[in-house]
């Protein structure tokens, strides 16, 4: 009864925008897919809709062959980034569309149309022509028509990444929300995205891809603890986790002529050279501290983001309040250790601070 | 300054207008006229300058037997011409300029680019290039002379610029919005005539529009491709022209050949301002 992928790849040109993709997705879960701009995101979510066939691989969702079957009877439901509506129609019949193809009885639309319009708050814009919405009202119109359509299958295409600051936090949330309390137990929910956050948010079971390929999947928690690879931390983390170059030996982490302590989980590790990786919110200010050069500074929200630059090593900390600082002035900054990761240099993980370990 | 700029606006506006304007009302007034009110010294104003007459107009009525020209038959076979070469260009124009739009066509060489300026590239030859082998070809499928034969000729002058126009605005309509139709459960039929096509509707205004100018005003066509049987209005105001010109009556047919478009004109820009249609889609 599951939506399986197997072996799905895509070529159309000279790269691979699906390269050995395999999934497994069960009904009544989320799924997201984390990836940056062109690592196929959009590529998969179109494959499973079936619009694009893929080169190679097959697709099976209730034991019947998916590619089998023309996108127009697949019960999929999709929302673009763009926010993709029927101009010529006005709210209500944009959304009543897909049910009116499908030849429900007018009272079941009805329903299903009032429903859905509560769900994503547009009660009273019914009669609203698309061009005089919002961005974020349009957005809420097409993730309404692919709810009152109840698919099986509800794929989400970077949802929120053309919407405002402020208005994708607040869509964000409700959509928690909506995904929580508006989806029956039948339904496949696939959202894609660039951002880890909303992909911590949701909560959900995540794939990482990057340049069609899989690199790593799991429950949201454990992408965040345990990156498989060097690839995955750095996609997994806004800023992208920082990674410095070094070596362990018997008495300390060494890198940039930098000496820490060895962290309670690096006891155990063999004594060599390792690619370390810290997060941004883990580098503090500190006048023991070591020294720094300010490369840029960048306030955003009640966040500053310090590019640093020591040696080769060029890394990013998150100061947790508005500091002005200038441009190639020292500072002096710590490191938590005990939240040091460490890839090997074939750039797969080592050791966490969660414990994890890859093989 | 921007009073300067006001006055120079106004004054060019109103300069434009009396070039357009002063043409048809001198038409107008001509068409009132006799020999006598054309030929003696130059007049502006009826009744004042001359005696108005109808005579201008009833010999486009008059049947040639009574010693008028007739051009009802010849105006009602270039409104059938015109409207019919029109509409089917504009069907097939449509069809084509999606397909051209939205699937990618390979055969040796050929591709979708070259497939639109093949369309195109049958308004680049002077007509008369043409006029040989549309005579030959009519003649040997036995439709030299008649309304059939000028439309099949008339289709193939305007479906160019119906794919042209069509092939522009479809790439303009966001390939996802068909995607969309088609996850909606819509065949690809459905999704191009219930949503490409109501999206479509200002490409299609121009498109017809364009197609109804150009087959309306076409003479040499209509002149070559015709002799005695069909006649189109065109060919049948130049031939008023004899001896004498007459130019009270040329006035006349000149300001009923110049009718529809000006109604055409005006009802397409209502209905283009009206809506914010072209704004429909970003």
């Amino acid at each position: 009864m599951n939506l399986i992928g197997e072996k799905i790849s895509y070529k159309p040109d000279e790269q691979f925008h699906l390269n050995d993709v395999s999934f497994n997705f069960k009904k009544g879960n989320l799924y997201t897919i984390l990836g940056r701009t062109l690592s196929g995101k959009t590529t998969l979510l179109k494959t499973i809709a079936g619009l694009l066939n893929p080169d190679q691989g097959s697709i099976s969702f209730e034991e019947k062959d998916f590619i089998k079957i023309p996108v127009w009877e697949r019960n999929v439901a999709m929302v673009y980034q763009q926010f993709i509506n029927y101009p010529h129609l006005n709210v209500y019949e944009n959304i009543t569309f897909p049910l009116e193809q499908r030849k429900l009885s007018p009272e079941q639309i009805k329903k299903d149309v009032d429903e859905a319009l509560k769900t994503v708050g547009l009660v009273g814009f019914e009669n609203r022509k698309i061009q005089e919405l919002s961005g974020g009202q349009q957005q809420r119109v097409a993730l309404a028509r692919s709810l009152a359509k109840k698919a099986k299958i509800l794929l989400l295409d970077e949802p929120l990444v053309n919407l405002d600051y402020k208005l994708r936090e607040q869509l964000r949330e409700e959509f928690k929300r909506i995904f929580s309390e508006g989806l029956s137990q039948d339904t496949i929910l696939i959202y894609s995205t660039t951002d880890p956050q909303e992909v911590m948010e949701l909560n959900g079971e995540v794939i990482v891809l990057d340049e069609g390929k899989v690199l790593q999947k799991g429950p949201a928690k454990e992408i965040f603890e345990n990156p498989s690879n060097l690839k995955v931390a750095e996609i997994s983390n806004d800023p992208p986790m920082n990674v410095l170059k070094g070596s362990k030996n018997s008495k300390n982490l060494n890198f940039e002529n930098i000496s820490l302590e060895i962290p309670n989980h690096f006891k155990n590790l063999e004594d060599k050279d390792y690619n370390f990786g810290i997060r941004a919110s883990e580098i503090k200010l500190d006048e023991n501290g070591e020294e720094f050069e300010i490369e840029l500074a960048e306030i955003s929200g009640s966040e500053t983001l310090l590019h640093l630059k020591r040696g080769n090593s060029k890394i990013i900390a998150l100061i947790e309040e508005v500091m002005n600082f200038k441009i190639h002035e020292k500072v002096k900054i710590n490191f938590n250790a005990n939240k040091f990761y460490a890839f090997g240099e074939d750039e797969k993980l080592v050791s966490s601070p969660y414990g994890g370990t890859n093989g | 300054m921007s009073k300067l700029y006001t006055f120079l606006k106004y004054f060019f506006i109103s300069f434009w207008t009396i070039f357009v304007v002063a043409p048809f009302l001198w038409a107008v007034s001509t068409s009132f006229k006799d020999f006598q009110s054309v030929n003696s010294k130059v007049t502006y104003i009826p009744w004042l300058d001359f005696e108005p007459t109808l005579e201008g107009w009833r010999v486009l009525i008059k049947s040639p037997a009574k010693g008028g020209v007739d051009i009802v038959e010849p105006y009602f076979n270039s409104i059938f011409v015109t409207c019919t070469a029109s509409l089917i260009s504009i069907v097939l124009g449509t069809l084509a300029a999606y397909a051209l739009s939205r699937f990618t066509f390979k055969a040796g060489f050929v591709r979708n680019n070259d497939i639109t300026f093949f369309f195109i590239s049958q308004r680049i030859m002077p007509p008369i290039v043409l006029s040989i082998p549309f005579f030959i070809f009519l003649s040997t499928i036995g439709l030299l002379d008649s309304l059939l034969g000028l439309v099949v000729v008339y289709i193939v002058l305007l479906m160019p610029i119906a794919v042209w126009i069509m092939v522009d605005f479809f790439n303009r309509v966001p390939k996802e919005l068909d995607e969309t139709a088609l996850i909606d459960g819509c065949n690809p039929y459905q999704a191009f005539y219930k949503v490409v096509l109501p999206n479509s509707i200002p490409g299609l205004i121009v498109a017809g529009m364009f197609c109804i100018i150009f087959g309306w005003i076409d003479f040499f066509f209509a002149f070559i491709l015709t002799f005695t049987e069909v006649q189109l209005l065109p060919v049948k105001v130049v031939a008023l022209n004899s001896s004498i010109t007459p130019w009270w009556s040329l006035s006349a047919s000149a300001l009923v050949s110049v009718a529809p478009l000006i109604i055409v004109a005006f009802v397409v820009e209502r209905y283009l301002s009206k809506g914010n249609l072209s704004g429909a889609l970003k």
